[in-house]
């Protein structure tokens, strides 16, 4: 086969074919072409004309998180999924819709909203999201909104109808990104009922359904839900939907230091006040420390429950029916076009069991006073999820010392705390429970910094998920290099 | 290697006290909850640790013999139905709670605990385990696992999946290994989703990392009697649509409100066509506020009564009616079946139409007990087994309340899983390609097919085959597991 054979190939099994430009890079990789299909049918032509010309393939959404991820070790075509961008069914009685992969969550929020209803997902702050947008816990800050305008003006190129700059469904659902909402909606893989997947050489398959109680067969959902498009190309996936709220109340508190705001975030989860998510944001290592609560409900309800949530907190405590500025402001999407300058910051996804709040803050202090850094840290501290986020100008040896000094303390602190036995008033040392139980993820970086550092770290089970992708992907075609463990 | 063969070294790995091989003994291990599928396993083993099973899985996968976990044999679908070929792994001396951590909202258990006894566990914390399969007194966390369980109140809080954020588990080669970290977030594919559900196919469970949720500040449980299903339906719809996401929402039709009352008296509106059980949890206010509109669209729809309770006692009460409803069913027909199958909540005043009218078709009787909320039907379906026939003619109308489930967009199962029942009904759901595509799971984590080998999938594929010329007998094939097609 030449190369030249291959453009005609494309052509035959996708009508809007072009090549690809610079402006087409996946982390610094430059493609050949950018394919963008109408349909489940054209994607499975075009998966099986690159199984036959060996090509690599990136799927790509509004590309806002198109960065993520260490740099393919092959990208010869993007599928851009700006075309797949019907809903398809919108069954408000059902509370569920399917969507095609390339609707955005703008588009789709707009919709929903006109039932009352919500994909419970926050998209990142500052990105349009619809009229429900401040239910969604969404800052609307305008000048946000036009940085992000911005990196989606940069993703777009193809006959995409992606609006610029909101995350499509089938890039947040590859991603697995969730905001502060995680603590009571979870993630995407918590809200998708069904799934529709076409895997080299393009065989189309599916899974679940669009009923919500469904267990029949395997989940394929779970799978790709987080697989940054190893497994395959996303068509289309149905989700659950929930009931945008009443009303909504943020409650904020500022402490002087990470253990006294350690201490709001246990507490606040601790009660029975149901909070839906509860955000914590540090700026630097010597500023407040801010914790956020959000309530959702009966507006006489949220107002009686923000009073006994304010004696919670403790002193200075506000109270508001919209997020504070920092709300959610980690989420790189937003990160990528910057707050933090014009260069690429370094954004870590630190996990963790939510007890250890406290080892992972100092874990994250001592780690950045090793590497001479002071990293801005964000994130739903009570789902055991923060993001800390490094300067596009820091220096590369400094980011990976951050980065390998953070790993090792999250170990630390995670593994030494002993886990509490069932009351018995006895510690277990905590041998029994998983080896590792905190992560450290380098989600996006600087080229220099990509260099140097081991972007997924260490991975449980790889060698369980090394036989599934031989699997699914044999060829290694699909997105390869780019996932944890060199998947 | 014959599996009596094995008996010495399995004696060695669980002790004599943990290993079955007397076939008086094993009989009680022919099926689970689903009594209609019987097979004796050839031995049953007992480990009390993750090391043992991992050992036995060891033996087994050396010797080429299949093997079956067991939990406590609850499952409703066959999914433990052993091999008579292979040795059975009963988990259910493995039944410590090993830790409670109230700050990360989690704790560790061994497959062998019940449901219960986590939610037991937490409560001095605040706390509860979800998923509330009816078997909860007795059933084990590691079959909630195997099934991805959910239960009546799976409405608000989600399955068995939503809940577990890492797996101990044995794979199907004898390696013990960690899925997730327990945080639910754990860098790489999501095995713990995609292991969760899987039945039993994937591997054995030995130590699964739980979420725990907040005890709600309030619970309100109300039950309404209307005078038929369409006017119950009616009134979910108008809930759902109000958005307002009770915990529960349950209905049942005359029939099964007969049986439940000369089960257990529950005294439930008198002549009521159907009965609709509201639970709403949450903050006290908010709780207040759903509780009035819930009541009121009852009202709008028909209905001839409400009745709502607070506390503890009175809510069991409401309860009692519809936890006894399977069992009380057995009081007024001598046999029964139990459909577990999903439709879209909106279509569900149609498809009970259907079913009563394949019912009076028939001259077969369904009852008909569901999660209303959720769309998830459960006809009992009624027959005699004294009469001839009978049993053939309750089967087939059971089969075609499952075409309906299917043709309404629907599922064959919201909740049982598929196990040795359903697996003939999964290609009218899933196509070829779709079946084809999750077996490639299956594939990757147990190529040798030994891992309760037969269920979910109608025909299994053989792993690692390449279009072409055939070189070789496929391993399965060879052990009898596949046949060649």
């Amino acid at each position: 086969m030449t190369t030249t054979s291959i453009p005609g190939a494309l052509a035959k099994a996708c009508r809007t074919v072009r090549p690809a430009g610079p402006r087409d890079a996946v982390a610094g990789v430059v493609p050949n072409w950018v394919a963008a299909p109408s349909g489940t049918d054209e994607a499975s032509a075009l998966l099986a004309m690159a199984a036959e010309h060996d090509l690599a393939v990136v799927p790509r959404g509004s590309g806002t998180r198109i960065g993520w991820g260490a740099p393919p070790r092959r990208c010869d075509l993007i599928i851009d999924t700006g075309r797949l961008n019907q809903i398809v069914e919108h069954a408000a009685g059902d509370l569920v819709v399917r969507v095609q992969a390339g609707v955005t969550l703008g588009q789709l929020a707009g919709v929903l909203a006109t039932a009352g209803q919500q994909l419970a997902l926050d998209p990142p702050p500052g990105l349009p999201s619809g009229p429900n947008g401040t239910a969604a816990g969404v800052a609307a800050s305008p000048a946000a909104g036009a940085m992000a305008g911005a990196a989606g003006g940069a993703a777009g190129g193809a006959a995409g109808g992606a609006a610029a700059g909101s995350p499509t469904i089938g890039g947040m659902l590859a991603t697995g990104t969730a905001g502060p909402r995680r603590l009571r909606y979870g993630t995407p893989r918590d809200l998708v009922i069904g799934i529709t997947v076409v895997r080299p050489p393009g065989t189309v398959a599916k899974s679940g359904g669009k009923v919500v109680k469904n267990v029949a067969g395997y989940d394929l959902g779970k799978l790709y839900a987080g697989s940054y498009g190893t497994l395959g190309l996303i068509t289309e996936a149905v989700f659950r939907l929930h009931p945008v709220p009443a009303a909504v109340v943020f409650v904020t508190a500022g402490y002087a230091d990470t253990a006294a705001a350690s201490q709001a975030v246990a507490a606040a989860a601790g009660t029975d006040l149901a909070p839906v998510a509860v955000e914590i944001d540090r700026p630097g290592r010597d500023g407040l420390v801010r914790v956020g609560v959000l309530l959702e409900g009966d507006p006489a309800g949220v107002a009686e429950r923000a009073a006994l949530l304010r004696d919670v907190l403790g002193a200075g405590t506000a109270a508001s029916d919209g997020p504070p500025p920092w709300w959610g402001a980690a989420q790189p999407a937003r990160l990528v076009t910057g707050p933090h300058g014009p260069a690429e910051p370094t954004v870590l996804r630190i996990s963790f069991w939510a007890a250890a709040l406290p080892g992972v803050l100092a874990a994250i202090d001592t780690a950045g006073q090793e590497a001479g850094l002071d990293p801005a840290v964000n994130g739903s501290a009570a789902a055991g999820v923060l993001y800390a986020v490094l300067d596009g100008d820091a220096d590369p040896a400094a980011a990976a010392t951050f980065v390998t000094r953070l790993r090792d303390g999250l170990d630390r602190a995670s593994l030494d705390r002993a886990l509490p036995d069932r009351g018995a008033g006895q510690e277990l040392a905590g041998g029994e429970g998983p080896p590792s139980r905190a992560s450290a993820v380098v989600l996006t970086a600087p080229a220099a910094v990509r260099g140097t550092v081991d972007m997924w770290g260490p991975v449980p089970s790889l060698s369980l998920m090394r036989a599934v992708k031989e699997q699914f992907d044999p060829g290694y075609l699909m997105a390869p290099g780019r996932f944890a463990g060199g998947l | 290697m014959t599996v009596e063969a094995m008996v010495p070294r399995m004696t060695e790995i669980c002790g004599p006290g943990g290993v079955v091989s007397d076939p008086a003994e094993l009989r009680t291990y022919e099926c689970d909850g689903l009594t209609s599928h019987r097979a004796a396993p050839a031995l049953v083993v007992l480990p009390e640790t993750a090391e043992q099973v991992a050992a036995v899985v060891t033996e087994c996968a050396r010797a080429g013999v299949p093997f079956v976990a067991r939990g406590s044999g609850t499952g409703l679908s066959g999914g433990a139905l052993p091999r008579t070929d292979g040795v059975l792994i009963v988990t259910s001396r493995m039944r410590r709670i090993i830790a409670i951590d109230p700050v990360s909202q989690r704790a560790i258990v061994e497959p062998g605990v019940t449901n219960l006894a986590v939610s037991t566990a937490a409560r001095p914390y605040g706390y509860f385990y979800a998923p509330d399969p009816s078997s909860q007194v007795i059933c084990s966390v590691g079959g909630n696992v195997a099934e991805n369980s959910g239960g009546a109140h799976c409405l608000k809080n989600g399955f068995t999946v939503h809940h577990v954020t890492g797996l101990q588990v044995v794979t199907p080669a004898g390696e013990l290994t960690w899925l997730g970290d327990g945080t639910g977030n754990a860098p790489g594919y999501d095995l713990v989703g995609a292991f969760t559900g899987s039945e039993g196919t994937l591997g054995i469970v030995t130590k699964i990392v739980v979420k725990l949720t907040r005890i709600p500040q309030v619970i309100t449980t109300l039950l309404a009697g209307f005078h038929s299903t369409g006017a119950g339906g009616t009134a979910v719809s108008a809930i759902i649509g109000a958005g307002i996401l009770p915990a529960a929402i349950e209905m049942m039709d005359a029939l099964a409100i007969e049986a439940a009352e000369a089960a257990v008296a529950c005294n439930y509106p008198a002549g009521a066509g159907a009965v609709l059980v509201v639970e709403l949890d949450g903050p006290e206010a908010d709780v207040r506020r759903d509780v009035a509109a819930v009541r009121a669209l009852c009202q709008e729809a028909g209905a001839t009564e409400i009745r709502a309770a607070d506390d503890p006692a009175e809510r069991a009460a409401i309860w009692a009616g519809r936890k006894s409803a399977f069992a009380a069913v057995g009081r007024i027909s001598s046999a029964y079946i139990v459909q577990d199958g999903v439709v879209p909540r909106t279509a569900l005043g149609e498809v009970l139409d259907k079913i009563a009218a394949l019912s009076s078709e028939s001259g077969i009787r369904v009852a008909n007990v569901f999660h209303a909320g959720d769309g998830n039907l459960h006809p009992l379906v009624l027959y005699d087994d004294a009469v001839p026939g009978e049993e053939e003619a309750a089967e087939k109308l059971s089969g075609a309340i499952l075409d309906l489930c299917i043709q309404h967009g629907g599922s064959i199962t919201g909740e049982h899983g598929v196990g040795s029942d359903k697996a003939k009904y999964m290609p009218k759901m899933f196509s070829a390609e779709d079946l084809d595509t999750m077996q490639l799971l299956r594939c990757a984590f147990d190529p040798a097919g030994l891992c309760n080998p037969g269920k979910i999938f109608p025909t299994p594929r053989l792993c690692g085959e390449v279009p072409g010329p055939r070189r070789d007998v496929h391993p399965a094939v060879k052990a009898g597991l596949a046949e060649q097609f």
